[in-house]
């Protein structure tokens, strides 16, 4: 899929977007519940371009983003409490849960990083439940959480929707730059080839290092815009099973992919949105029938996701593929010319 | 078995016999788990994936128990209620196994086998998509429906009181079946000809299939048996803890899997041995901080992993550079 | 003057299997030397733990000096040497151009910071690394090939990019694991004037495993046999070439016997 429209123009195209379709539920032209539909297209993308740094690019199989998500989530939404949701204490509240979403990742990241990628996914998945648990007891901790009765009472700042789509823009500049870079490479080639990328001098920890936090610190975020959109948290929100959701849509995009996640973390709220209009609500609970058939029968037609490795062109700079030479100065069957 | 209170000790003697009961219960969960676990080793082993679908297979052995049960209602066969009991029992797992296998042997023809040549991270996806399918599925309103159901267990709930133990049909019934189970499992693995197969297959495909064995059948053949012993731990599970729904099977296939992974993922006595770890430590965090005890399972489970990360059975994989 | 790389007595036993015992070999600087054996002797264990991808059992490697037992791979590569291997192990879904770029990382390299906020020494670095990468692959004729993906390449052309991926590391010591494996006459003819030439122009120090003779004997300056783990002899092709044991080695007892009469 190439699409060449200069890259400036296209963020303006968006970021005009953006502001229309704000600008079109401040005045209830969309409804409320659309509004919340497409503020959650954001933050699922965004919590999903996460995952894609960690899995997608260096190949390190996480179960635990959800517990990530979670951890935002909680540190925003107990900020705001205090702090209040005016746009300044909203973005100390989102940044003060990527931090702490980012500093977890580190310390657990210390110990586990090194184990092989099925036992790394064991790991983090044990790591996300350990965490739901101390969620559903966070409460004799730090009251205000409630624990397992669920977090009330957050409030929803002004324009949550324009907050979710920017941090999404910046999200997806912020891969792309990763990715057609010398340190994307070096993850690139972890996920290739560990040991050899290790024996081309890549610092293998440390960049499963950066990877790890780097996209846990993106979950954080989603969290922290997830609270202030749902204005609701319960432990069983942040649960295994929901780290599930961004796993599935990096792959059903294509594991590389930052054109596929957008597209299939985009594509994975309508669907399930969609059926919900589109089912009689008598059988409204076949969403979730259809929905693991459709994933089913992805995975067997075309396992390597929508999008492979590929990205639309408009993500790719310009110096990445260069022309191949038009004569071929050396051209003799073998070998080289000094 | 309800969360036993440290109020309940009042001399030594008690507390001495409280501790074996929970040593006990523990051994009985870790046989169960024992069940699941291996059906998890047995199918990493021998094609690398993670069958997220393994306790649902598990979920469906409870409720053919129960539906066998309901339609054997009334029936009696034999005079003495032990022996009544016991019968039925046997008859509701016994149906449970042949159902989960023909089940897990159509989920593999149809999801997995297409994918073997497939990135794993594929047919992992598609394990999910058949969790989550047959969780759904299921819980619709003509198949199982979503309604939370008693399991009826036909054996007498009297209990008998031996050293000051107590012990009840249903624990002898799964100490019986389980071990049972275990044995004729590790005769099949390692005396039998299929069994060879099994372990020649896990150990490298390609050459198995140069060999002249059928490795198709023979990874069809270890579907079938880790979802028979699946199926079997659903009744026995729900025999101890009555209830029965679609989405049951989550948490403790979890514990299973991680009792898998504990013991040395593939490795069918540390699947064994990670399950009665798995069962004790379980137990024991139940009675100590309740609210807390799922997690205490999977902090063994990555303190494990940091010390040894093959598991306690598992062989460190010498990677050829 | 200083060998280059020493390596002393060096062991490693995997349990009870010994695969390489008491080995020792010294490169001086600009040495293009040979390390041949039957297969299972232990040659690749050898750049293994040279490039520590296993931990020593017993000895000590000495590059420039300073002793590497113990060091990650990725430091010894920073160092100073490189490696090519057995099996061919390029980034299999990246192109020819990202192989090579990724090993010019280490030294040519940038933060992630000024990588994800396009400052600092990106722009600069990014391009001189893709130039360097570039000439590289010029050099091993490869350039019309810099945008295909590694695995879709012709088994010969991988060889060629594994070596030109590992020059791009700036090495001082390049360690060549069969680097003529599966290829035919006219491309092992180009092979070891390509050996050569990349000794001469990047200034370099060569240590080779290699089956086909015709390479070992025709570019090594100074051979060393190994086999069940330990020397067996060292020296030059024509003196390798008539040593019994040597013979002996690669063709059963009774050869060399026969020879002898």
């Amino acid at each position: 899929m190439k699409l060449k429209l200069p890259s400036w123009g296209l963020l303006v195209i968006l970021l005009a977007a953006g502001v229309l379709i704000q600008l079109a539920i401040q005045l209830e032209v969309i409804n409320a519940y659309w509004a919340l539909v497409l503020t959650y297209m954001c933050i699922a993308v965004l919590s999903s371009l996460g995952l894609g740094i960690i899995y997608g690019f260096s190949g390190q199989f996480s179960l635990g983003h959800a517990a990530f998500m979670g951890l935002g989530a909680y540190t925003a939404a107990l900020i705001t409490r205090y702090a209040g949701v005016a746009p300044w204490s909203f973005a100390v509240a989102l940044v003060g849960g990527m931090l702490l979403a980012g500093g977890v990742a580190w310390l657990v990241g210390l110990p586990i990083l090194r184990l092989r990628s099925d036992y790394l996914g064991i790991a983090t998945l044990g790591f996300g439940i350990i965490v739901r648990v101390l969620f559903e007891n966070s409460d004799k901790l730090i009251p205000a959480t409630a624990g397992a009765r669920g977090m009330t009472g957050i409030e929803q700042p002004q324009f949550v929707f324009l907050w979710a789509f920017l941090l999404l823009l910046g999200a997806v500049l912020v891969a792309r730059n990763l990715r057609f870079s010398s340190p994307g490479r070096a993850l690139l080639s972890i996920r290739e080839d560990e040991t050899a990328a290790n024996l081309m001098g890549i610092d293998v920890v440390r960049y499963k290092t950066i990877a790890f936090v780097l996209g846990c610190s993106f979950a954080g975020l989603a969290g922290g815009l997830y609270a202030h959109t749902f204005l609701f948290l319960h432990p069983s929100n942040f649960d295994f099973i929901k780290s599930f959701d961004p796993l599935l849509i990096v792959v059903l995009g294509g594991l590389g992919s930052i054109t596929g996640t957008i597209v299939a973390g985009t594509a994975w709220v309508a669907v399930l949105e969609g059926l919900r209009l589109v089912l009689p609500s008598n059988i409204l609970e076949w969403r979730y029938v259809i929905y693991p058939v459709l994933l089913i029968a992805m995975m067997l037609t075309r396992p390597q996701g929508l999008f492979g490795t590929s990205e639309a062109g408009v993500l790719v700079p310009k110096e990445e593929t260069p022309p191949a030479p038009a004569l071929e100065t050396e051209v003799t069957a073998d070998g080289a010319h000094p | 078995m309800p969360p036993s209170s440290l109020a309940r000790l009042a001399s030594e003697e008690e507390s001495m016999t409280y501790y074996l009961q929970q040593l006990l219960n523990g051994i009985q969960l870790g046989f169960v788990y024992a069940l699941i676990a291996l059906g998890y080793t047995m199918v990493y082993g021998i094609v690398r994936l993670i069958n997220f679908a393994h306790g649902d297979v598990f979920m469906v052995g409870a409720f053919i128990g129960y539906f066998t049960l309901r339609a054997l209602s009334g029936v009696t066969l034999a005079a003495n209620p032990w022996l009544n009991g016991v019968l039925l029992s046997l008859i509701a797992i016994l149906a449970a196994m042949i159902v989960c296998t023909a089940l897990n042997v159509t989920i593999e023809r149809i999801a997995y086998k297409p994918l073997r040549n497939a990135p794993r991270i594929a047919a992992l996806i598609t394990a999910i998509g058949v969790s989550l399918f047959l969780e759904y599925f299921t819980s619709l309103k003509f198949v199982f429906g979503p309604d939370y159901i008693t399991f009826p267990s036909p054996l007498p709930s009297q209990t008998w009181q031996v050293a000051g133990l107590r012990f009840s049909g249903v624990q002898v019934l799964i100490a019986v079946v389980a071990t049972v189970l275990l044995l004729a499992l590790n005769y099949v693995v390692r005396y039998t000809k299929i069994g060879k197969a099994m372990r020649a297959t896990a150990f490298d495909r390609d050459t198995a299939r140069l060999m002249g064995i059928n490795v198709d059948l023979t990874i069809s053949f270890t579907f079938g048996l880790g979802a028979a012993l699946a199926g079997a731990g659903g009744v026995l599970y729900v025999s101890a803890y009555p209830r029965v729904h679609t989405f049951m099977g989550i948490i403790p296939g979890l514990k299973a899997f991680t009792a898998a992974v504990m013991g040395g993922i593939g490795s069918l006595p540390g699947a064994f041995v990670g399950a009665l770890i798995m069962g004790l430590a379980e137990v024991a965090a139940k009675s100590l901080y309740s609210t807390m005890a799922d997690g205490v399972a999977f902090l063994i489970l990555i303190l494990v992993l940091l010390i040894k990360p093959s598991g306690i059975f598992g062989r460190a994989e010498v990677e050829k550079v | 003057m200083a060998p280059i790389l020493e390596i002393v007595r060096l062991s490693k036993h995997f349990g009870g299997l010994k695969a390489v015992s008491d080995f020792d070999l010294t490169l001086n600087e600009g040495d293009l030397q040979g390390l041949i054996g039957p297969n299972g002797a232990g040659k690749t264990t050898v750049f293994n733990l040279v490039t520590g991808v296993y931990p020593v059992t017993a000895g000590d490697i000495l590059f420039e000096g300073h002793s590497i037992c113990g060091q990650e791979p990725w430091m010894i590569n920073q160092r100073g040497i490189a490696r090519t291997f057995q099996n061919i192990r390029l980034f299999p879904n990246l192109s020819v151009l990202d192989n090579v770029r990724v090993a010019c990382h280490a030294h040519g390299g940038y933060s992630t910071l000024e990588a994800i906020a396009r400052l600092g020494r990106f722009r600069s670095h990014e391009q001189a690394i893709t130039e360097r990468a570039r000439s590289l692959l010029a050099v091993f004729n490869l350039l019309g090939r810099q945008n295909e993906i590694a695995k879709n390449l012709p088994y010969g052309e991988q060889r060629r990019v594994e070596i030109a991926r590992a020059l791009a590391a700036n090495p001082k010591v390049l360690l060549l694991d069969e680097p003529a494996a599966g290829m035919n006459p006219s491309e092992v003819g180009s092979l070891m004037e390509l050996i050569h030439f990349i000794r001469d122009r990047f200034k370099l120090t060569i240590l080779l495993i290699e089956h086909q003779m015709r390479v070992v004997m025709g570019i090594c300056e100074q051979i060393t046999v190994m086999d069940f783990g330990q020397v067996i002899a060292r020296g030059k092709p024509e003196e390798i070439q008539n040593n019994p044991k040597v013979i002996e080695a690669y063709l059963g007892r009774g050869v060399s016997y026969r020879t002898a009469q």
